[in-house]
């Protein structure tokens, strides 16, 4: 069966690793060994904007910026950070705008939800659950941060 | 229909082989329990061409856990539909979470597994930190909420992205209200049962989450509402 292997990115410590099943077809497993296309899904629009330099001390820490995708609900974009060859962080720093204005309940007091909210603007996002197109743009905008670091 | 499963490994423990152990395993379950392909051994089974105890011994421990996991959600969560042998609604979640334990059973002490937005965190990604799992919403794509630990599963079941399709087993009806689900608790096998049952049950949800011991949940409904259980503050970051 034929699989799409989306990205390998390795280091011994710094890694990620993204593959997408497919539900049907037929043909030899592929070893997770290089970008391939991507199935059908939020395409880049955007140049890849890397603030990497190529020749750096192992120890400093290099960010670089993945492409924008657009995904059905808007833009995804992250940025990621590599100190050495360990992935450090990686940053959420566009996802599609949510309205929160509407998410209320009585049973909850106001201050419990206001500090629900703060956490939800502030907080240094790792990985999304739900809304497969959100995580799959999140995924690509990742992987090509990631190549620009050549990791 | 594919699915996008990520592993991000933030611990210098590991032993590497054990990522590739788990893409092999990933692409196991898919061939075994993929009821699209006519070849897997769910559909040969369901078919009735070989008995249970001729299939690998997963076959047999997936079945069994659906049982239990009809028991636990009131038939709400049923791994038939229309006679049709489908325990997908259970699969993933469990997949991931035998995944999180090989690669701890290899000496990770940091690792974030993520299949098609079900997703299975432990240790730090970064000293002193806890993994921030944001909660998608559903109408927009953006970020509902987001919790955060150190040893977390979270599972979303809805009917927003792909079509409903969550089913009341007891009316056999789609499934339109809540829109969303998500669970939070310790192992994803139960995290992902619980939310997809939790969806079937429409606006008996929240209530009946409130009961489920060690978890935890948000619901979205079609008017817009969000509902979170009596214990949900906890998983909030700090």
């Amino acid at each position: 069966m034929r699989r799409t292997l989306i990205a390998l990115v390795t280091t011994v410590t710094g890694l990620i690793f993204l593959l997408s099943f497919k539900s049907q077809g037929a043909g030899p497993t592929n070893r997770p060994a290089a970008l391939a296309p991507t199935t059908p899904g939020p395409t880049s629009t955007a140049a890849p904007n890397a603030s990497a330099s190529p020749s750096r001390p192992s120890s400093a820490p290099q960010t670089a910026t993945g492409a924008v995708i657009q995904t059905k609900y808007g833009p995804v974009q992250v940025r990621v950070t590599m100190t050495g060859n360990r992935l450090t962080d990686v940053e959420a720093i566009q996802l599609p705008t949510g309205d929160r204005r509407d998410i209320q309940i009585s049973n909850y007091s106001v201050p419990q939800l206001r500090a629900e909210a703060l956490a939800a603007q502030s907080a240094h996002i790792n990985v999304i659950s739900g809304a497969t197109y959100t995580s799959d743009g999140y995924a690509q905008s990742l992987q090509s941060a990631l190549d620009q670091l050549n990791a | 229909m594919g699915t996008v499963f990520s592993i991000d490994i933030r611990s210098s423990d590991l032993d590497i082989g054990a990522v590739d152990a788990v893409v092999e395993w990933w692409h196991w379950v898919d061939a075994t329990f993929s009821t699209y392909r006519p070849s897997s051994d769910i559909n040969v089974l369901g078919r009735g061409e070989k008995r249970i105890g001729e299939l690998p011994p997963e076959v047999a421990e997936v079945l069994s856990l659906c049982t239990v996991a009809s028991e636990r959600t009131n038939g709400y969560f049923n791994a038939c539909r229309d006679g049709e042998l489908d325990p997908s609604g259970l699969v993933k979640g469990w997949s991931i979470e035998v995944a999180s334990r090989m690669l701890v059973a290899a000496g990770s002490t940091a690792h974030c597994l993520n299949g098609g937005g079900d997703v299975r965190v432990i240790g730090q990604p970064a000293p002193g930190s806890a993994w921030n799992v944001g909660i998608a919403d559903p109408r927009s794509g953006g970020v509902l909420t987001v919790v955060a630990g150190t040893n977390l599963a979270v599972a979303t079941s809805g009917s927003a992205e792909r079509g409903s399709h969550i089913f009341d087993p007891h009316t056999g009806r789609a499934v339109t209200d809540p829109i969303s689900v998500t669970v939070v608790g310790p192992d994803l096998t139960w995290a992902d049962v619980y939310a997809t049952a939790a969806v079937a049950m429409g606006s008996a949800a929240p209530a009946w989450l409130d009961g489920v011991h060690g978890y935890e949940g948000i619901g979205l409904t079609a008017d817009g509402q969000a509902w979170r259980t009596a214990g949900w503050w906890r998983y909030l970051p700090v």
